[in-house]
């Protein structure tokens, strides 16, 4: 391994190693002043019909922003936690007030289709990957190369030549 | 005059059905008389729809309020600019336009015939009939001529507040523009399946279409971005509202199409695939008008709830059941030519963007059906706001970028590790780099989520930059050195040689930067105060100084704003001027937001209303960081495209000695592109 190539290759291991103490060292008690109220505004909706969620709602005089705003302060002064603040807001407003689902009963199917057709989208391309490999391409189209079509062949020089990568 | 505008809509619809079963018979029978009578009538109805258009747009400014359309979407006082701009907003008039847009794209697609009469031939016959179903919509669903009944009010209701800004009346043409555009490539696509032609063809007679449309519609997300962000003044530019999604459902599979389609063009793989992106694109072009319209999804951004939803839903079914019928019956020509030879080559790294797009279009699509489909499971309607979009989406997000990172370093067939670990090796170190600085100065991924988030972001963001800059860099060298030239010379020559893939560089820059602008949203700050005069406020490192607070009276609008001087370490760097408007004629109330806008961060004033009590204004600042990133990122990312779109200058003389490439050498080369643009060959 040439000299420069090793330094480099060291020195990414350096940092990757750094990286991670940086990320060891780290402790979760660092939730700055205010965040709970911000996370927990956006996990809500205001109720206004604006269709906006409550802490973004800026109409004029809004009937519902103001007031769960201090609903949400009120129960976070109260210490209640984040669920028993969330459950008080459904139970009053209707389960539309989350701005998301919740991950129980029907709800959870949200959350778990896209992780479902993420995976099978990654088998599907498994498969496929396979499926390539053990095949060869019997019968070529017309199209294919050296097909006596001087046209589909200055085409395909050209397309080779803007898509070379 | 409205009766002039319907009349020729009449026309249009008729030319259009001649068009079809004059061009479908011509085709039959191979009567190529026939098929140019129907190729004269496609041409015609462009002529028809733009009379309509222009009646449409008379009235508006003839203030003929005997149009209902015109009625509902204006008033005497309306300046010109949003008079001509309420062809495009409501329902009616947008459908024509729609239609318009159409005919434009379907006069250009007939007018080009020659490039392969056959296939356009096709193709007409496809655009056809999406002209019937359009102008059958504005002839007896939607009429933007209907009239008025019983007296005629002496003045219009107005047009929609939030419509009448710049950016709105630049921002739907934008988008329809895409949205229409994605159905020139779907007609190509069907033709040529219809008519089991070789695969290359109609790529590459609808890549520059499909390119354009994408434009298009990236330019109009972009300012339908910029408008919500600038218009509605909640702070953001991205909701996750329905209407938002439907708008990056077609731009997602249509990038995907961009990327796929070069593995058909290159290696004569992913036919079918390809084929079925662009159905996918055109049927989610649709269904985007079709959510738009049909009142199935609420939204700040939708038109008026109305009964056109049946259209749409059956003209999906139709366009779904015609693509499948199509398809089922001439798959067989759509063989792939070439096999996958290794996992570790550019190939694998395009089917991977692919699933990755196409998760993220489903998740997107899925979040934004799943209330309904809530409602009819379980009777309870829930919200699916931007905490799940983010929460799915994001990480997805993260991936791609990493796969942008890795494409360029991936030869065709195969890459061997070695080959990308040599390449690999110095944007890693860069983007390290960044990332521990990152976390040095403060963005500490264990504090919040949002923070990993933004820190992933940017530091995936620097090894995209970092990878594409290479390539660039060693591209710039190898023809510098040739021609004894400078390196940045050698660069804009290696661009102007390969416009397409260098063009792609740079959009793929520009999403760098607009991500990047995307991970300061983790860092914002707001607060809100009401200010008498002299009083403070701050905010980050700005502190608000209130001057005054005043109101006006105009014809179209009566006006309250805050006068505020800026300060910044102690020194007055602005005044700003948050504005509230009250519409007259529609009763509506609209903010101005008052923006200061650096590479750093924006401070966005919002005058959210007065106290009642003493009549002093309250203000709600925002503090965003880096949103001006996602502005730039967007211009960047269309400059790439309109220079994808540029022809690439010729090769230089050729050199006879010149022996020809090893191929097992080329493949393992990631340089191999300045090899290829030397030798002006694969």
């Amino acid at each position: 391994m040439p000299l420069a190539r090793k330094t480099v290759h060291h020195l990414a291991i350096g940092l990757i190693l750094l990286s991670a103490l940086l990320l060891m060292g780290a402790s979760g008690d660092n939730d700055p002043g205010g965040k709970r109220f911000d996370r927990l505004g956006h996990a809500l909706m205001c109720q206004c019909g604006c269709g906006q969620v409550m802490l973004e709602c800026n109409h004029v005089g809004c009937s519902s922003s103001e007031q769960m705003r201090k609903e949400l302060k009120a129960g976070i002064d109260r210490g209640d936690s984040d669920q028993v603040i969330l459950a008080g807001f459904v139970t009053k407003y209707g389960p539309t007030v989350l701005s998301a689902p919740t991950t129980t009963g029907f709800n959870r199917v949200a959350w778990i289709m896209p992780v479902v057709i993420f995976f099978v989208g990654l088998i599907a391309v498994a498969l496929v990957v396979v499926a390539w490999k053990r095949s060869t391409a019997k019968n070529p189209p017309p199209s294919a190369p050296g097909t006596a079509n001087p046209e589909m062949d200055e085409f395909r020089r050209r397309v080779h030549e803007e898509t070379s990568l | 005059m409205p009766q002039i505008g319907s009349f020729t809509l009449l026309l249009a619809l008729a030319l259009s059905v001649y068009a079809f079963i004059a061009g479908l018979l011509g085709i039959v029978s191979k009567d190529d008389r026939l098929s140019e009578t129907a190729r004269r009538a496609g041409i015609a109805i462009f002529l028809a729809v733009t009379a309509a258009s222009a009646v449409l747009v008379y009235v508006a400014f003839a203030n003929d309020f005997s149009v209902a359309y015109i009625l509902h979407h204006s008033n005497r006082a309306l300046p010109g600019p949003y008079k001509f701009a309420a062809l495009w907003s409501g329902q009616e008039g947008s459908l024509l336009f729609w239609c318009w847009l159409l005919a434009t794209y379907g006069l250009v697609l007939r007018l080009r015939h020659k490039v392969d009469t056959r296939l356009v031939a096709h193709a007409s016959v496809v655009i056809s009939a999406v002209q019937i179903f359009f102008l059958s919509l504005v002839n007896f669903a939607a009429h933007p001529f209907a009239l008025m009944t019983g007296t005629i009010p002496a003045d219009g209701n107005g047009l929609n507040p939030l419509l009448q800004y710049p950016e709105m009346v630049i921002h739907p043409p934008m988008l329809y523009l895409g949205y229409v555009g994605m159905t020139v490539p779907f007609c190509f696509a069907l033709a040529a399946l219809i008519m089991k032609y070789p695969g290359e063809k109609w790529i590459h007679i609808t890549r520059r279409w499909t390119m354009v449309g994408w434009a298009f519609l990236t330019c109009g997300i972009f300012l339908g971005s910029y408008w919500a962000y600038r218009v509605l003044g909640w702070g953001g530019w991205w909701g996750w509202d329905p209407v938002e999604n439907a708008s990056l459902l077609p731009w997602l599979t249509g990038t995907a199409f961009l990327h796929s389609v070069m593995m058909q063009e290159k290696r004569g793989m992913m036919k079918s695939w390809n084929m079925w992106l662009i159905f996918s694109t055109f049927l989610l072009a649709i269904f985007g008008t079709f959510l738009t319209r049909s009142g199935v999804v609420s939204s700040v951004h939708a038109f008026a709830e109305s009964d056109i939803g049946t259209y749409f839903v059956v003209f999906i079914a139709l366009v779904f059941a015609t693509c499948c019928f199509f398809y089922v019956r001439n798959r067989g020509c759509l063989k792939s030519e070439h096999k996958l030879e290794s996992l570790v080559s550019r190939e694998s790294s395009f089917l991977f963007n692919n699933v990755l797009l196409l998760v993220a279009t489903f998740a997107v699509l899925w979040g934004t059906l799943f209330p309904v489909l809530s409602e009819w499971v379980t009777g309870h309607k829930v919200t699916v706001g931007p905490p799940f979009f983010n929460k799915v989406n994001i990480p997805i997000a993260l991936c791609l970028l990493l796969l942008t990172a890795l494409g360029p370093l991936l030869a065709w067939r195969k890459t061997s590790l070695d080959s990308l670990r040599k390449n690999f090796q110095i944007p890693v170190v860069i983007a390290l780099l960044f990332a521990v600085v990152l976390v040095v100065r403060g963005m500490k991924p264990w504090i919040d989520v949002s923070y990993f988030y933004s820190l992933m972001a940017i530091t995936l963001s620097v090894l995209v930059a970092a990878t594409i800059g290479s390539e660039f860099i060693r591209g710039g060298l190898v023809i510098s050195r040739k021609g004894n030239t400078n390196i940045l010379k050698g660069m804009y020559l290696l661009t102007r040689r390969n416009t397409r893939r260098y063009g792609g560089y740079v959009v793929h820059i520009g999403v760098v930067v607009v991500m990047i602008g995307f991970a300061g949203a983790a860092f914002y700050q707001n607060n809100e105060q009401e200010l008498a005069f002299g009083d403070k406020m701050a905010i980050g490192p700005y502190t608000l100084l209130c001057r005054s607070y005043t109101q006006d009276d105009k014809p179209n609008y009566s006006s309250e704003w805050a006068i505020l001087d800026v300060y910044k370490s102690g020194k007055l760097v602005t005044t700003m001027y948050p504005e509230q408007r009250f519409y007259k004629a529609s009763g509506q109330p609209a903010t101005i937001v008052a923006n200061r806008s650096t590479i750093a961060e924006d401070l966005y004033l919002v005058y959210t209303g007065k106290n009642p009590e003493n009549g002093h204004p309250i203000i709600k600042a925002h503090l965003n960081p880096l949103v001006w990133w996602i502005w730039a990122g967007a211009h960047l990312m269309l400059i790439g495209t309109l220079l994808a779109l540029v022809p690439n200058m010729p090769p230089p003389p050729s050199k006879p000695a010149q022996p020809p490439a090893q191929p097992a050498a080329r493949i393992e080369d990631v340089a191999e592109s300045q090899t290829t643009v030397e030798a002006g060959t694969d």
